[in-house]
């Protein structure tokens, strides 16, 4: 396998800051440089007989092999590359590679205003859209100090939409993991129900995923019309849904053959290795931050923190559903304080903060509202002139720093943020769940067969998008 | 509570941390059953108060912005040009800190006395927007990381990561790491630690041997700011490839992107175009 290439042409010599100047090659970017072979021995793979290597393998009296799973596969969850070594069909070593979505949004954020962070944030974990929003519009307001000023109905829509999230990603989460198990009916149901929540995150956001919907200070407009009516049916429809998965998956006696035991993390090692979310929950410890340390007002909402004891992939699964239920109890809750709250604002009064956009249907799907137009064109020249600066400048925020937590479907989602006083993030950083829960895999797999990892891997229910970031 | 017999080899190090009561969450109705209570518990919270003596309230200046409006690219026209601003971060805090803060600062002071002592281990405690920082000289982190994790009255057994922050500006404290610490013991108790290294010098011990979930923050920090964290048992690339050069998260390292063409327009890579922070 030799990986000369001469014929290279690297067309830019410039050299970039932040670089070790002493680093050899023209493209600092590049992949690593030829030099590296030098006075190295150089091996050519060619083809060969399939019994030789066997021949080879046997000649060494080991039955010990090591196996890349992923980070193409099917079943790994995402581009998720499994290192497992096997002794027969029993993992006796199993290690997680990960960066492989690694998309430097953190670094991105640096180069886009506060709000414009949101359009990036949401696309890290594509299932928690709204969690990500959230946790970093709470640190945003918490470093502008309006944390108390966020309107009730803004809070209300935040936690409805989280929730929403919640249902969406432990819909999908068990309908992958069934899937990766073979049992298509459970990911064709849990997909349908999803769908309804998709459709109501389009109708209120415009968006189906990476909505982009929550804003510092508020959400970027109010529900529209006949939307509490529509939520409302869905949850119904939804409650029928998760009757049917239930029934599926339940007492199902080979989903339980393949669940129970499996996976198997303590309160001990979860602790250790900094793991939260249902994956927590699942050995009985009742840690909720939206109950211990509550935010958006959920100390007002009446729910339960959903726990098990059996530490296993089927107790994980269990709770998902459970949670689902409480889920849409909130988001009742929600619709009769939307109810409540009818035509109050959802976006915090400070008009230096504040987009003043309004957004309405136009003909081309989307657009400002005319009222709105025809106020900032034709009746308040400071409406305009604070539209502009917002849009093009953003609004700056005091330095300092601030963490932000809030209980995403997967477990604690911190957002670090930094400012220098400008406009724009100096830094945000996001603890993803995902990425913490992962690193379990090793506790959880490593003794047990191959096809547990798969289980054990869909019970942490880590998404890639989150994990890289 | 739970079987230690099943414990993977690699939670080693984790095996001694402190579990939470599952019963509750609240400092009230917990329980001290852990044998290393017994040597520390008498301290009874309150009565009294440690003050850094070196500590500065001063604010600390990471950098200065030049003009009024944020514009750095082309000429300014506005007469503002002259004017220099510094960007100022909040400096250390005086006593009170408010809410659960002062306990928290007197039982640490009080463990650390038969160590190293507040004073050497603490730089600063900054509180600021209701959240507490505490800065930790490097060489004292693993110490002070293990009180706050094992002591029966702060018991922080989760690290929920360690991120970084690259001040350019900062002469000799050039890299930050900012680790957030939750004590799910008594309800979900939030503290941050702040440890700083030179950009000459950017090592920090690491604290894996206290939280073993820190792990893979650890190494993400190290392969987008180049912190080391001496003592990780792998600190290796973890989201970049394994040659990638540089370390992209910091401030010297260029966001790149190529000008797009759209409609006869072209738009610059987003570090080029014009911005007003």
């Amino acid at each position: 396998m030799t990986t000369h290439d001469q014929d290279t042409v690297h067309d830019d010599p410039a050299t970039s800051p932040g670089l070790d100047p002493s680093l050899p090659g023209n493209d600092p970017y590049g992949a690593s440089v030829d030099d590296d072979t030098e006075g190295a021995r150089v091996f050519t793979v060619s083809g060969g007989d399939w019994n030789d290597l066997v021949d080879e393998a046997t000649a060494l009296h080991e039955e010990r092999i090591v196996v890349n799973m992923g980070p193409q596969h099917p079943s790994t969850h995402g581009v998720l590359r499994l290192i497992l070594e096997l002794d027969g069909e029993t993992v006796t070593e199993a290690r997680a590679g990960i960066g492989y979505l690694h998309t430097g949004i953190e670094k991105n954020m640096e180069f886009r205003t506060w709000t414009q962070g949101v359009t990036f944030c949401t696309r890290m974990d594509y299932l928690t859209p709204m969690f990500q929003e959230t946790a970093y519009c709470l640190s945003i307001e918490k470093l502008l100090g309006i944390t108390d000023r966020i309107p009730e109905r803004a809070s209300v829509i935040r936690v409805m939409m989280m929730e929403l999230t919640r249902v969406n990603s432990h819909l999908v989460a068990l309908g992958t993991g069934g899937m990766e198990m073979g049992a298509t009916t459970v990911m064709t149901v849990g997909f349908r129900e999803r769908e309804r929540i998709l459709r109501v995150f389009e109708a209120i956001t415009g968006l189906r995923m990476n909505n982009a919907y929550v804003r510092p200070g508020g959400v970027a407009q109010d529900v529209p019309h006949g939307a509490v009516a529509m939520i409302r049916g869905v949850v119904g429809e939804l409650r029928t849904g998760l009757g049917e998965l239930e029934a599926l998956l339940n007492e199902n006696p080979l989903l339980k053959g393949r669940t129970v035991g499996v996976g198997y993390l303590d309160l001990t090692g979860c602790i250790a290795l900094g793991v939260t979310g249902p994956v927590l929950r699942s050995t009985g410890l009742p840690h909720d931050l939206r109950k211990s340390a509550p935010y958006c007002g959920y100390e007002t909402y009446d729910f339960e923190v959903v726990t098990r004891t059996g530490c296993d992939a089927y107790d994980r699964l269990r709770i998902r559903i459970d949670e689902m239920y409480e889920s849409l109890k909130i988001v009742e809750q929600c619709l009769d304080r939307l109810q409540r709250t009818e035509g109050q604002p959802v976006m915090v009064e400070d008009k230096k903060i504040a987009w003043p956009a309004q957004l309405a249907i136009g003909g081309d799907g989307q657009g400002n509202s005319l009222d709105h137009i025809r106020e900032i064109m034709g009746t308040s020249m400071e409406a305009l002139i604070h539209h502009f600066k917002l849009v093009t400048e953003g609004f700056r925020v005091p330095p300092g720093q601030a963490y932000a937590a809030v209980e995403s479907a997967k477990g604690e989602l911190g957002c670090h943020t930094v400012s220098d006083g400008g406009t724009r993030p100096y830094r945000a950083h996001f603890r993803d769940p995902s990425f913490n829960n992962l690193q379990a895999t090793a506790a959880m797999c490593e003794g047990s067969q191959v096809a547990d990892v798969i289980v054990a891997v869909a019970s942490i229910d880590p998404v890639m998008g989150g994990v890289d970031r | 509570m739970s079987d230690e017999s099943t414990d993977p080899k690699h939670l080693d190090s984790g095996e001694g941390a402190p579990v939470p009561d599952k019963e509750t969450d609240s400092a009230a109705t917990r329980t001290d059953d852990d044998p290393r209570s017994s040597d520390a518990a008498q301290h009874t919270g309150g009565g009294r108060v440690v003050e850094l003596a070196g500590a500065d309230s001063e604010p600390v200046q990471i950098g200065e912005r030049r003009g009024m409006f944020g514009a750095t690219r082309g000429q300014d026209t506005s007469g503002y040009g002259g004017l220099v601003t510094p960007t100022l971060l909040p400096g250390a805090s005086p006593r009170p800190y408010g809410g659960y803060y002062d306990e928290v600062a007197d039982v640490l002071a009080t463990a650390l006395e038969e160590g190293a002592g507040f004073g050497a281990a603490v730089e600063k405690v900054v509180v600021d927007r209701g959240e507490m920082t505490v800065f930790v000289r490097r060489e004292h982190l693993p110490s002070v990381a293990r009180t706050l994790r094992d002591h029966p009255s702060l018991r922080f057994e989760m690290c929920m990561g360690v991120s970084g922050v690259h001040y350019p500006g900062e002469a000799g404290r050039e890299l930050h790491a900012v680790y957030p610490l939750l004590s799910i013991t008594h309800g979900s108790r939030r503290l941050r630690l702040e440890v700083t290294c030179p950009d000459a010098d950017p090592h920090i011990p690491s604290v894996v041997e206290v939280w073993p979930g820190n792990d893979w923050h650890e190494r993400e920090t190290w392969d987008m700011f180049g912190i080391e964290f001496d003592g990780h048992p792998a600190l290796t690339r973890i989201l970049m490839p394994d040659d990638w050069p540089g370390h992209p998260q910091r401030k010297d390292y260029p966001l790149g992107g190529i000008p797009v063409e759209y409609k006869g327009g072209t738009v610059p890579p987003p570090d080029q175009r014009r911005a007003y922070s």
